[in-house]
Protein backbone atom coordinates (compact mmCIF):
# COMPACT_ATOMS: atom_id res chain seq x y z
CA UNK A 1 0.00 0.00 0.00
CA UNK A 2 2.87 2.11 -0.03
CA UNK A 3 3.82 1.94 -3.05
CA UNK A 4 0.21 1.50 -4.83
CA UNK A 5 -1.46 4.20 -3.04
CA UNK A 6 0.95 6.99 -4.42
CA UNK A 7 0.84 5.06 -7.89
CA UNK A 8 -3.13 5.76 -7.85
CA UNK A 9 -2.37 9.53 -6.89
CA UNK A 10 -0.43 10.15 -9.62
CA UNK A 11 -2.10 8.19 -11.83
CA UNK A 12 -5.47 9.99 -11.14
CA UNK A 13 -3.83 13.52 -10.98
CA UNK A 14 -2.32 13.37 -14.05
CA UNK A 15 -4.90 11.83 -15.91
CA UNK A 16 -7.38 14.53 -14.90
CA UNK A 17 -5.54 17.53 -15.86
CA UNK A 18 -4.71 15.58 -19.17
CA UNK A 19 -8.34 15.16 -19.09
CA UNK A 20 -9.41 18.90 -18.23
CA UNK A 21 -7.30 20.32 -21.13
CA UNK A 22 -9.69 18.32 -23.54
CA UNK A 23 -13.02 19.25 -21.76
CA UNK A 24 -13.28 22.44 -20.45
CA UNK A 25 -16.10 22.22 -18.80
CA UNK A 26 -17.31 21.76 -15.24
CA UNK A 27 -15.98 19.53 -13.17
CA UNK A 28 -13.08 19.59 -15.06
CA UNK A 29 -12.79 23.20 -16.41
CA UNK A 30 -11.04 24.51 -13.57
CA UNK A 31 -9.69 21.45 -12.35
CA UNK A 32 -5.64 22.43 -13.41
CA UNK A 33 -6.04 25.63 -12.59
CA UNK A 34 -6.82 24.40 -9.24
CA UNK A 35 -4.34 21.62 -9.23
CA UNK A 36 -1.19 24.10 -10.31
CA UNK A 37 -2.57 26.36 -7.18
CA UNK A 38 -1.98 23.40 -5.01
CA UNK A 39 1.25 22.00 -6.79
CA UNK A 40 2.73 25.70 -5.64
CA UNK A 41 2.04 25.38 -2.12
CA UNK A 42 3.75 21.76 -2.04
CA UNK A 43 6.47 23.01 -3.96
CA UNK A 44 7.33 25.77 -1.86
CA UNK A 45 7.18 23.17 1.01
CA UNK A 46 9.70 21.01 -0.81
CA UNK A 47 12.28 23.86 -1.20
CA UNK A 48 11.78 24.44 2.68
CA UNK A 49 12.60 21.23 2.84
CA UNK A 50 15.44 21.39 0.83
CA UNK A 51 17.14 24.04 2.73
CA UNK A 52 16.21 22.09 6.24
CA UNK A 53 17.61 18.95 4.97
CA UNK A 54 20.95 20.92 4.16
CA UNK A 55 20.77 22.69 7.32
CA UNK A 56 20.82 19.39 8.97
CA UNK A 57 23.46 18.07 6.76
CA UNK A 58 25.79 20.24 7.73
CA UNK A 59 24.71 19.71 11.59
CA UNK A 60 25.67 15.60 11.02
CA UNK A 61 29.16 17.04 9.06
CA UNK A 62 30.23 19.29 12.06
CA UNK A 63 28.77 16.99 14.94
CA UNK A 64 30.76 13.97 13.38
CA UNK A 65 34.10 16.41 12.52
CA UNK A 66 34.24 15.36 9.07
CA UNK A 67 36.94 17.04 6.72
CA UNK A 68 36.96 20.30 6.72
CA UNK A 69 34.05 20.70 9.16
CA UNK A 70 34.87 24.13 10.47
CA UNK A 71 33.57 25.58 7.35
CA UNK A 72 30.37 24.21 7.79
CA UNK A 73 29.59 26.29 10.84
CA UNK A 74 30.02 29.60 8.52
CA UNK A 75 27.28 28.28 6.18
CA UNK A 76 25.26 27.22 8.88
CA UNK A 77 25.59 30.77 10.49
CA UNK A 78 25.04 32.74 7.15
CA UNK A 79 22.06 31.02 6.53
CA UNK A 80 20.48 31.07 10.39
CA UNK A 81 21.51 35.10 10.05
CA UNK A 82 19.20 35.09 6.84
CA UNK A 83 16.97 33.39 7.68
CA UNK A 84 16.45 35.30 11.43
CA UNK A 85 16.83 38.65 9.23
CA UNK A 86 14.27 38.02 6.57
CA UNK A 87 11.95 36.41 9.02
CA UNK A 88 12.27 39.48 11.98
CA UNK A 89 12.73 42.83 9.68
CA UNK A 90 11.47 41.34 6.10
CA UNK A 91 12.42 42.37 3.06
CA UNK A 92 12.25 45.01 0.61
CA UNK A 93 8.65 44.52 -0.33
CA UNK A 94 7.42 42.56 2.36
CA UNK A 95 7.05 43.39 6.58
CA UNK A 96 8.75 40.72 9.25
CA UNK A 97 7.62 40.34 12.52
CA UNK A 98 8.81 43.12 14.28
CA UNK A 99 6.87 46.24 13.18
CA UNK A 100 9.58 49.15 14.29
CA UNK A 101 12.14 48.47 11.68
CA UNK A 102 12.11 52.54 10.66
CA UNK A 103 15.42 53.08 13.19
CA UNK A 104 17.54 49.63 11.57
CA UNK A 105 16.30 50.92 7.71
CA UNK A 106 18.04 54.40 8.87
CA UNK A 107 21.04 52.85 9.92
CA UNK A 108 21.79 50.58 7.50
CA UNK A 109 20.56 52.03 4.43
CA UNK A 110 17.85 49.35 3.62
CA UNK A 111 16.13 46.11 5.65
CA UNK A 112 18.96 44.04 6.75
CA UNK A 113 18.20 40.98 4.47
CA UNK A 114 18.33 43.58 1.86
CA UNK A 115 21.84 44.12 2.97
CA UNK A 116 23.05 40.93 3.39
CA UNK A 117 21.24 40.80 -0.49
CA UNK A 118 22.85 43.52 -2.11
CA UNK A 119 26.48 42.93 -0.21
CA UNK A 120 27.09 39.31 0.09
CA UNK A 121 24.57 37.56 -2.24
CA UNK A 122 25.41 39.11 -5.21
CA UNK A 123 29.09 39.63 -4.86
CA UNK A 124 29.38 36.17 -4.42
CA UNK A 125 27.04 34.76 -7.24
CA UNK A 126 27.84 37.07 -9.97
CA UNK A 127 31.82 36.43 -8.83
CA UNK A 128 30.83 32.77 -8.58
CA UNK A 129 29.73 32.63 -11.98
CA UNK A 130 32.41 35.19 -13.48
CA UNK A 131 34.46 32.46 -12.34
CA UNK A 132 33.38 30.50 -15.03
CA UNK A 133 34.61 32.46 -17.75
CA UNK A 134 38.43 31.38 -16.58
CA UNK A 135 37.44 28.02 -17.28
CA UNK A 136 35.57 28.02 -20.47
CA UNK A 137 38.52 29.91 -21.79
CA UNK A 138 40.85 27.20 -20.69
CA UNK A 139 38.66 24.48 -21.56
CA UNK A 140 38.39 25.59 -24.87
CA UNK A 141 41.99 26.39 -25.76
CA UNK A 142 42.40 22.78 -25.14
CA UNK A 143 39.27 21.40 -26.50
CA UNK A 144 38.97 23.37 -28.99
CA UNK A 145 41.13 22.08 -32.15
CA UNK A 146 39.50 21.59 -36.03
CA UNK A 147 40.37 18.51 -35.95
CA UNK A 148 37.23 16.97 -37.63
CA UNK A 149 34.58 18.83 -39.65
CA UNK A 150 32.31 18.93 -37.05
CA UNK A 151 34.32 20.88 -34.29
CA UNK A 152 35.72 22.82 -37.37
CA UNK A 153 31.68 23.71 -37.68
CA UNK A 154 31.32 24.14 -34.04
CA UNK A 155 34.78 26.55 -33.58
CA UNK A 156 33.60 28.26 -36.85
CA UNK A 157 30.02 29.51 -35.64
CA UNK A 158 31.03 29.95 -31.76
CA UNK A 159 33.41 32.28 -33.16
CA UNK A 160 31.02 33.98 -35.87
CA UNK A 161 28.62 34.66 -33.55
CA UNK A 162 31.21 35.88 -30.61
CA UNK A 163 32.55 38.27 -33.12
CA UNK A 164 29.48 39.42 -34.84
CA UNK A 165 27.48 39.82 -31.20
CA UNK A 166 30.01 42.52 -30.01
CA UNK A 167 31.04 45.69 -31.46
CA UNK A 168 34.42 44.25 -33.26
CA UNK A 169 32.57 42.44 -35.39
CA UNK A 170 30.87 46.03 -36.97
CA UNK A 171 34.67 47.38 -36.93
CA UNK A 172 36.17 44.34 -38.66
CA UNK A 173 34.11 44.28 -41.35
CA UNK A 174 32.80 47.69 -41.31
CA UNK A 175 34.82 48.67 -44.78
CA UNK A 176 33.10 45.55 -46.87
CA UNK A 177 31.29 47.98 -49.53
CA UNK A 178 27.05 48.36 -49.19
CA UNK A 179 26.51 46.28 -52.11
CA UNK A 180 28.46 43.58 -49.97
CA UNK A 181 26.27 43.67 -46.63
CA UNK A 182 25.59 40.01 -46.35
CA UNK A 183 29.61 39.79 -45.81
CA UNK A 184 29.34 41.83 -42.31
CA UNK A 185 30.13 39.83 -39.48
CA UNK A 186 27.04 41.27 -37.54
CA UNK A 187 24.68 39.85 -40.94
CA UNK A 188 26.41 36.73 -40.62
CA UNK A 189 25.94 36.35 -36.85
CA UNK A 190 22.16 36.60 -37.58
CA UNK A 191 22.03 34.64 -40.62
CA UNK A 192 23.06 31.44 -38.33
CA UNK A 193 21.86 32.78 -35.18
CA UNK A 194 18.48 32.97 -37.21
CA UNK A 195 18.25 30.51 -39.60
CA UNK A 196 20.86 27.43 -38.49
CA UNK A 197 20.55 27.60 -34.78
CA UNK A 198 16.77 28.01 -35.16
CA UNK A 199 16.42 24.61 -37.52
CA UNK A 200 19.03 22.60 -34.92
CA UNK A 201 17.09 24.39 -31.84
CA UNK A 202 13.52 22.91 -33.69
CA UNK A 203 14.96 19.44 -34.06
CA UNK A 204 15.92 19.58 -30.61
CA UNK A 205 12.57 20.98 -29.24
CA UNK A 206 10.58 18.35 -31.19
CA UNK A 207 12.50 15.51 -30.07
CA UNK A 208 12.71 16.62 -26.62
CA UNK A 209 9.17 17.74 -26.75
CA UNK A 210 8.43 13.90 -27.68
CA UNK A 211 10.90 12.82 -25.20
CA UNK A 212 9.06 14.75 -22.46
CA UNK A 213 5.45 13.60 -23.32
CA UNK A 214 6.92 9.31 -23.72
CA UNK A 215 8.27 10.01 -19.74
CA UNK A 216 5.22 11.75 -18.57
CA UNK A 217 3.03 8.84 -20.05
CA UNK A 218 5.34 6.67 -18.19
CA UNK A 219 4.79 8.50 -14.90
CA UNK A 220 1.25 8.82 -15.53
CA UNK A 221 0.73 5.18 -16.26
CA UNK A 222 3.20 3.63 -13.27
CA UNK A 223 5.30 2.19 -15.65
CA UNK A 224 7.71 4.99 -14.43
CA UNK A 225 8.18 4.88 -10.57
CA UNK A 226 12.20 5.41 -9.84
CA UNK A 227 10.44 8.76 -7.68
CA UNK A 228 9.03 6.34 -5.33
CA UNK A 229 12.44 5.43 -4.07
CA UNK A 230 13.99 2.16 -3.07
CA UNK A 231 12.19 1.14 -0.24
CA UNK B 1 25.85 56.79 8.88
CA UNK B 2 24.50 55.22 6.57
CA UNK B 3 27.12 56.42 3.88
CA UNK B 4 30.15 54.21 6.03
CA UNK B 5 27.85 51.23 6.26
CA UNK B 6 27.25 51.19 2.73
CA UNK B 7 31.04 51.24 2.30
CA UNK B 8 31.69 48.83 4.56
CA UNK B 9 29.35 46.81 2.81
CA UNK B 10 31.39 47.41 -0.36
CA UNK B 11 34.42 46.39 1.45
CA UNK B 12 33.05 43.31 2.08
CA UNK B 13 31.45 42.90 -1.29
CA UNK B 14 35.23 43.05 -2.83
CA UNK B 15 36.84 40.92 -0.28
CA UNK B 16 34.34 37.80 -1.34
CA UNK B 17 35.05 38.94 -4.46
CA UNK B 18 38.62 38.38 -4.51
CA UNK B 19 38.03 35.41 -2.05
CA UNK B 20 36.20 33.71 -5.29
CA UNK B 21 38.63 34.63 -7.51
CA UNK B 22 41.64 33.30 -5.66
CA UNK B 23 40.39 30.13 -6.80
CA UNK B 24 41.85 30.36 -9.97
CA UNK B 25 45.16 29.85 -7.96
CA UNK B 26 44.52 26.87 -6.05
CA UNK B 27 41.94 25.84 -3.73
CA UNK B 28 42.52 27.47 -0.28
CA UNK B 29 41.02 28.72 3.21
CA UNK B 30 39.70 32.04 1.79
CA UNK B 31 37.95 30.49 -1.18
CA UNK B 32 36.26 28.10 1.18
CA UNK B 33 34.82 30.56 3.57
CA UNK B 34 33.52 32.36 0.81
CA UNK B 35 31.97 29.60 -0.71
CA UNK B 36 30.06 28.42 2.38
CA UNK B 37 28.85 32.00 2.60
CA UNK B 38 27.49 31.67 -0.81
CA UNK B 39 25.51 28.43 0.44
CA UNK B 40 24.31 29.61 3.73
CA UNK B 41 23.02 32.99 2.46
CA UNK B 42 21.54 31.63 -0.66
CA UNK B 43 19.61 28.79 1.10
CA UNK B 44 18.70 31.56 3.53
CA UNK B 45 17.10 33.85 0.64
CA UNK B 46 15.19 31.20 -1.11
CA UNK B 47 13.79 29.93 2.30
CA UNK B 48 12.56 33.28 2.75
CA UNK B 49 11.76 33.82 -0.86
CA UNK B 50 9.45 31.21 -0.65
CA UNK B 51 7.53 31.63 2.55
CA UNK B 52 7.27 35.58 1.28
CA UNK B 53 6.28 34.97 -2.21
CA UNK B 54 5.23 31.40 -2.64
CA UNK B 55 3.47 30.09 0.92
CA UNK B 56 2.39 33.50 2.66
CA UNK B 57 0.11 34.48 -0.49
CA UNK B 58 -0.64 31.09 -1.72
CA UNK B 59 -1.91 29.18 1.80
CA UNK B 60 -1.50 31.27 4.98
CA UNK B 61 -3.27 34.58 3.77
CA UNK B 62 -6.21 32.95 1.93
CA UNK B 63 -6.56 30.59 4.80
CA UNK B 64 -6.20 33.56 7.56
CA UNK B 65 -8.09 35.44 6.52
CA UNK B 66 -11.50 33.12 4.98
CA UNK B 67 -10.91 29.51 5.94
CA UNK B 68 -14.46 28.45 4.84
CA UNK B 69 -13.80 29.63 1.10
CA UNK B 70 -10.38 28.42 1.44
CA UNK B 71 -10.99 24.82 3.18
CA UNK B 72 -9.65 22.83 0.14
CA UNK B 73 -6.32 24.51 0.42
CA UNK B 74 -6.17 22.55 3.78
CA UNK B 75 -4.84 19.62 1.48
CA UNK B 76 -1.69 20.76 -0.38
CA UNK B 77 -1.19 22.27 3.19
CA UNK B 78 -1.08 18.69 4.85
CA UNK B 79 0.65 16.99 2.00
CA UNK B 80 3.44 19.83 2.39
CA UNK B 81 3.47 18.87 5.93
CA UNK B 82 3.81 15.04 4.83
CA UNK B 83 6.75 16.11 2.52
CA UNK B 84 8.93 18.12 5.70
CA UNK B 85 8.39 14.08 6.88
CA UNK B 86 11.15 13.10 5.28
CA UNK B 87 13.74 14.98 7.28
CA UNK B 88 12.60 11.61 10.18
CA UNK B 89 13.87 8.95 8.58
CA UNK B 90 10.85 6.41 10.35
CA UNK B 91 8.20 7.71 8.86
CA UNK B 92 9.86 9.17 5.53
CA UNK B 93 7.85 7.25 3.28
CA UNK B 94 4.75 9.25 4.21
CA UNK B 95 6.62 11.72 1.62
CA UNK B 96 5.69 9.42 -1.03
CA UNK B 97 2.00 10.83 -1.36
CA UNK B 98 2.60 14.67 -1.82
CA UNK B 99 5.91 13.60 -4.56
CA UNK B 100 3.24 11.42 -6.01
CA UNK B 101 1.19 14.42 -6.40
CA UNK B 102 3.62 16.44 -7.55
CA UNK B 103 4.57 14.09 -10.12
CA UNK B 104 1.68 13.76 -11.19
CA UNK B 105 0.79 17.42 -12.06
CA UNK B 106 4.27 17.67 -13.66
CA UNK B 107 3.64 14.64 -15.67
CA UNK B 108 0.04 15.92 -16.82
CA UNK B 109 1.29 20.05 -17.63
CA UNK B 110 4.46 18.94 -18.86
CA UNK B 111 2.42 16.48 -21.40
CA UNK B 112 0.24 19.25 -22.54
CA UNK B 113 2.77 22.06 -22.46
CA UNK B 114 5.38 20.31 -24.39
CA UNK B 115 3.00 18.72 -26.76
CA UNK B 116 1.23 22.28 -27.55
CA UNK B 117 4.79 24.60 -27.48
CA UNK B 118 7.55 22.19 -28.00
CA UNK B 119 5.86 19.90 -30.69
CA UNK B 120 2.27 21.18 -32.61
CA UNK B 121 3.79 24.52 -32.43
CA UNK B 122 6.83 23.93 -33.88
CA UNK B 123 6.30 21.43 -36.41
CA UNK B 124 3.55 24.05 -37.86
CA UNK B 125 6.67 26.07 -37.79
CA UNK B 126 8.38 24.34 -40.02
CA UNK B 127 5.52 23.63 -42.54
CA UNK B 128 5.83 26.46 -44.50
CA UNK B 129 6.19 28.01 -47.83
CA UNK B 130 10.11 28.59 -48.18
CA UNK B 131 9.52 30.45 -51.46
CA UNK B 132 6.60 33.08 -49.86
CA UNK B 133 9.44 34.77 -48.27
CA UNK B 134 10.66 38.41 -49.62
CA UNK B 135 13.83 37.68 -50.96
CA UNK B 136 16.35 35.22 -52.11
CA UNK B 137 18.30 35.38 -48.94
CA UNK B 138 15.18 34.31 -46.99
CA UNK B 139 14.26 31.99 -48.96
CA UNK B 140 17.60 30.21 -48.76
CA UNK B 141 17.23 30.47 -45.17
CA UNK B 142 14.08 28.93 -44.53
CA UNK B 143 15.12 26.40 -47.14
CA UNK B 144 18.22 25.64 -44.51
CA UNK B 145 15.50 25.53 -41.38
CA UNK B 146 13.29 23.23 -43.25
CA UNK B 147 16.12 20.97 -44.70
CA UNK B 148 18.06 21.09 -41.13
CA UNK B 149 14.55 20.55 -38.78
CA UNK B 150 13.86 17.57 -40.77
CA UNK B 151 17.77 16.28 -40.64
CA UNK B 152 17.99 17.17 -37.22
CA UNK B 153 15.12 15.19 -36.41
CA UNK B 154 16.39 12.24 -38.15
CA UNK B 155 19.61 12.57 -35.86
CA UNK B 156 17.70 11.84 -32.63
CA UNK B 157 15.98 8.57 -34.50
CA UNK B 158 18.03 5.76 -32.89
CA UNK B 159 15.88 3.07 -33.58
CA UNK B 160 17.11 2.61 -36.86
CA UNK B 161 20.81 2.05 -37.25
CA UNK B 162 22.22 5.08 -38.60
CA UNK B 163 23.91 3.73 -42.29
CA UNK B 164 23.25 4.57 -46.12
CA UNK B 165 21.31 7.60 -46.96
CA UNK B 166 19.29 7.31 -43.66
CA UNK B 167 22.66 7.80 -42.00
CA UNK B 168 24.26 10.64 -44.57
CA UNK B 169 20.87 12.16 -43.59
CA UNK B 170 21.49 12.16 -39.92
CA UNK B 171 25.34 13.35 -40.62
CA UNK B 172 23.91 16.27 -42.54
CA UNK B 173 21.64 16.73 -38.93
CA UNK B 174 24.90 16.44 -36.66
CA UNK B 175 26.64 19.70 -38.63
CA UNK B 176 23.39 21.56 -37.98
CA UNK B 177 23.59 20.65 -34.40
CA UNK B 178 27.46 21.32 -33.84
CA UNK B 179 26.43 25.18 -35.85
CA UNK B 180 24.28 25.30 -32.87
CA UNK B 181 26.01 24.25 -30.24
CA UNK B 182 28.67 26.59 -31.51
CA UNK B 183 26.67 29.31 -31.54
CA UNK B 184 25.26 28.59 -28.11
CA UNK B 185 29.20 27.93 -26.79
CA UNK B 186 29.55 31.59 -27.85
CA UNK B 187 27.19 32.69 -26.17
CA UNK B 188 27.66 31.18 -23.11
CA UNK B 189 31.12 32.60 -22.93
CA UNK B 190 29.56 36.08 -23.83
CA UNK B 191 27.61 36.05 -20.69
CA UNK B 192 30.53 34.80 -18.49
CA UNK B 193 32.60 37.72 -19.70
CA UNK B 194 30.03 39.91 -19.32
CA UNK B 195 29.85 38.99 -15.61
CA UNK B 196 33.50 39.21 -15.04
CA UNK B 197 33.12 42.78 -16.68
CA UNK B 198 30.74 43.28 -13.91
CA UNK B 199 32.89 42.31 -11.02
CA UNK B 200 36.31 44.38 -12.90
CA UNK B 201 33.10 47.43 -12.50
CA UNK B 202 32.48 46.78 -9.18
CA UNK B 203 36.12 46.82 -8.27
CA UNK B 204 37.46 49.45 -10.30
CA UNK B 205 33.89 51.59 -9.54
CA UNK B 206 32.18 51.11 -6.28
CA UNK B 207 35.37 50.24 -4.27
CA UNK B 208 38.13 51.78 -5.93
CA UNK B 209 36.47 54.88 -7.51
CA UNK B 210 38.87 54.96 -10.64
CA UNK B 211 36.12 54.03 -13.06
CA UNK B 212 32.52 55.63 -13.10
CA UNK B 213 30.64 52.08 -12.23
Amino acid sequence: MRRQFPLIITFFIGTLIVISEFIPHKPFGNLSDTFYGWFLIISGFAIILGQLNLFKVNLIKISRKSPNWRYYIIALVSFIIMVLFGLLWGTQKHPGLLTNTQPLIDFLGRKPFDYLFKYFFENLSATMFSLLAFFVASASYRAFRARSPESTLLLTSAVLVMLGRTTIGTWITGWVPESLTYLHLPNIANFIMEYLNTAAQRAIMICAGLGVVGSSLRIILGIERSYLGGK
Amino acid sequence: MTYIIERIGIWIGAFLTFAILSFLYKDNPFYKIAEQIFIGISAGYWFIYTIYNILIPNLFTPVLTDLSANRLLLIPAFLGFLMLCRLIPKIDWVSRYPISFVMGTTAGMSLILFLRSDIIKQTSETMMNPFSAPDLAATIGQLILIIGTITGIIYFFFSKKHEGAFGTTAKVGIYFLMISFGAAFGYTIMARISLLIGRLNFLLGNWLGIIKP
